[in-house]
């Protein structure tokens, strides 16, 4: 029994690979890219609500103001997209430690709010620099070339944007797992305790919203270059609502949840776009609405609350019979 | 530069009647109510169905919008935030978020994105003069109702009865219960009266802003920052703020117009570095 439970995040990581490299062949490959990079933004929002317990209601500032920095530097250095990305991204991060400086010092519903308004703050700013973001044009004909190979394919753009995603949640990955991940969660859980042990608790959690926010800008640059262009609904409140929809659909403090969550949201919204029907939110609110009233783990934490609920069942059971055998 | 700040003012009354709402409903429920946005659209698209489908007049709907929309908080209360009150207030805020999804996307599958003409009431469709300058009627009548409403909402709350359990309720939930006091009888109709305002202050916008399903949702957020810069638990902070930030963005306006948009989160980030409680807020409510 031992071995199967050794066994089972291996099988999960493999089936999980699998999963992502076969998905362009079962669903459109622009989807399939959608997907992932919605799936590395649920990522970077769980980790700060899941594992700090920090609900941010701004990550669109982050997402959305590295799809133009991205954007910007593809379309006017002619460097390749990745190094483009890797800069929106880093903006994100520098962007977000001024927010962070001014939101980590509050808590719950008051770091939802202001994280809320200072991403609104972007959109504005977005909205009004038209000379470098095009306005409500959006910033268009960003290009999708590496090294002058023309990537303008989504089926072969999607393996070439992948490796980045994939760093992404390699390195979320490895943030929870770290002693820094730990301290984080202790954070979450009592940070009055957190603090009485000398861990400067702002710091922590400042640290965590920068990580979270480049997270999060790798996968908007990711997402801007595969759509070619960068748009103000990247920055919106709207796209901010999505990804936090996402992560408690997967389940808060899941990490993997919100790849699940992602899926299904960008899938839905992909179905209903296709059917004609363009009041997504009907749908959208009201799948969100019902999650949070009656389904709060979402669907990993309810998969994993049965799994284990199941093995510990198993284990009464084999030392009930070990004991009747002694 | 008079008549700016009069329409800061104005502009200033909209965030007052919205600020009172959310404040009051987070004083008794600890709920940040994200809808409260979706609820002032809907109290402007209250006047527009009313006025084109049934041609009822302004006066009627100014009165009759406000109380449908409050009995509506009174059913949303009363069927899914109650379910959610023990938990943690981010699961009511994520709630929130998504009724007000379905609201604005319910409108906007009904009427379209493209603003509905509203025009003026006929009575106030002409300019005032007030001394200085004249001033288009129908505004100062805004402004009229929105300080009459928030100086009756302050005379209720600071000379009666209700008033007291309400401020006892916002500023000390746990002691005015021990104290024996049915805090929770009072819950519903102060999350019906909070969202009644938000619809009248949607109908106070109709003849004077785009009625469009996308109208609630960008305000709610600059509100939220006015409740931010006013301190949440504080509900005189909150008005005093609204009416403050109408002022300097409507003066920003005329002398930065480049940052006036910004301006009012600017104003935020300062208060936050200075204060992060808010203006009026106590710091211990931060936790």
């Amino acid at each position: 029994m031992i071995l199967s439970r050794l066994a089972a995040r291996p099988l999960l990581l493999a089936l999980g690979l699998v999963a992502v490299l076969a998905l362009p062949w079962l669903v459109y490959p622009p989807v399939a890219m959608d997907i992932v990079c919605w799936a590395l933004f649920a990522i970077a929002v769980d980790l700060l609500l899941g594992f700090t317990g920090l609900l941010s209601f701004g990550h669109a500032a982050f997402w959305g103001s590295s799809a133009y920095v991205s954007g910007l530097i593809a379309l006017h250095s002619g460097l390749p997209f990745p190094l483009a990305v890797l800069g929106g991204a880093a903006f994100a991060a520098v962007l977000a430690v001024p927010i962070g400086l001014l939101s980590v010092r509050l808590n719950g519903i008051y770091f939802a709010m202001v994280t809320l308004a200072f991403a609104q703050m972007v959109y504005f700013v977005v909205n009004q620099w038209r000379d470098l973001t095009g306005g409500e044009n959006g910033l268009q004909g960003v290009p999708r070339e590496l090294f002058g190979m023309d990537l303008s394919d989504p089926f072969i753009f999607y393996y070439v944007g992948l490796p980045l995603i994939l760093l992404g949640m390699l390195v979320a990955w490895r943030i929870v797992r770290s002693p820094f991940g730990r301290v984080l969660v202790s954070i979450r859980d009592n940070p009055a305790r957190a603090q009485a042990l000398g861990y400067p608790v702002e710091r922590y959690k400042l640290l965590a919203f920068v990580l979270s926010a480049a997270l999060s800008g790798l996968a908007g640059g990711v997402f801007a270059i595969s759509h070619g262009f960068a748009s103000l609904h990247d920055v919106y409140w709207t796209t901010s609502g999505q990804a936090v929809m996402m992560v408690v659909l997967g389940g808060i403090g899941t990490l993997w949840g919100g790849t699940i969550g992602a899926a299904l949201i960008v899938l839905l919204n992909d179905y209903l776009a296709t059917a004609g029907f363009q009041e997504i939110g009907i749908v959208t609110g009201s799948i969100f609405v019902i999650i949070v009233l009656v389904f709060r783990r979402g669907v990993w934490g309810t998969a994993r609350d049965l799994v284990q609920a199941r093995v510990a069942a198993r284990r009464r059971t084999t030392t009930r019979l070990r004991t009747a055998e002694e | 530069m008079l008549q700016q700040a009069f329409n800061g003012l104005v502009g200033g009354a909209f965030y007052a009647l919205l600020a009172l709402g959310l404040a009051v409903i987070f004083g008794m429920l600890g709920v940040v109510n994200f809808a409260h946005g979706a609820f002032y659209m809907l109290g402007a698209f209250g006047a527009y169905i009313l006025l084109s489908s049934f041609g009822v007049n302004f006066w009627v709907a100014l009165i009759a919008v406000p109380l449908v929309l409050g009995l509506l908080g009174v059913l949303l209360e009363r069927l899914l935030i109650r379910r959610l009150v023990q938990l943690d207030p981010l699961y009511n805020f994520l709630l929130t978020f998504g009724i007000s999804l379905i609201l604005q996307d319910l409108v906007r599958r009904q009427y379209g994105v493209q603003s509905q003409p509203y025009p003026r009431p006929s009575e106030l469709s002409g300019s005032l003069n007030l001394g200085l300058f004249t001033y288009p009627a129908y505004q100062v009548f805004v402004l009229v109702v929105a300080v009459l409403v928030c100086a009756g909402a302050w005379v209720v709350l600071t000379r009666t009865r209700v008033g007291m359990i309400v401020r006892a309720a916002t500023e000390r939930p746990e002691l005015t219960r021990a104290l024996g006091i049915d805090v929770a009888r009072w819950v519903t109709p102060v999350f019906g009266f909070g969202i009644a305002l938000a619809g009248l202050a949607g109908v106070l916008a109709a003849p004077m802003r785009a009625v469009n399903p996308l109208m609630g949702g960008d305000l709610i957020i600059i509100v939220f920052a006015v409740v931010v810069i006013g301190g949440l638990g504080s509900i005189f902070g909150s008005v005093t703020a609204a009416f403050g930030i109408g002022l300097i963005t409507a003066l920003g306006n005329l002398y930065l117009p480049t940052i006036s948009q910004t301006l009012v989160f600017i104003l935020m980030a300062a208060v936050l570095l200075w204060r992060p409680a808010g203006l009026f807020g106590r710091e211990e409510a931060l936790t």
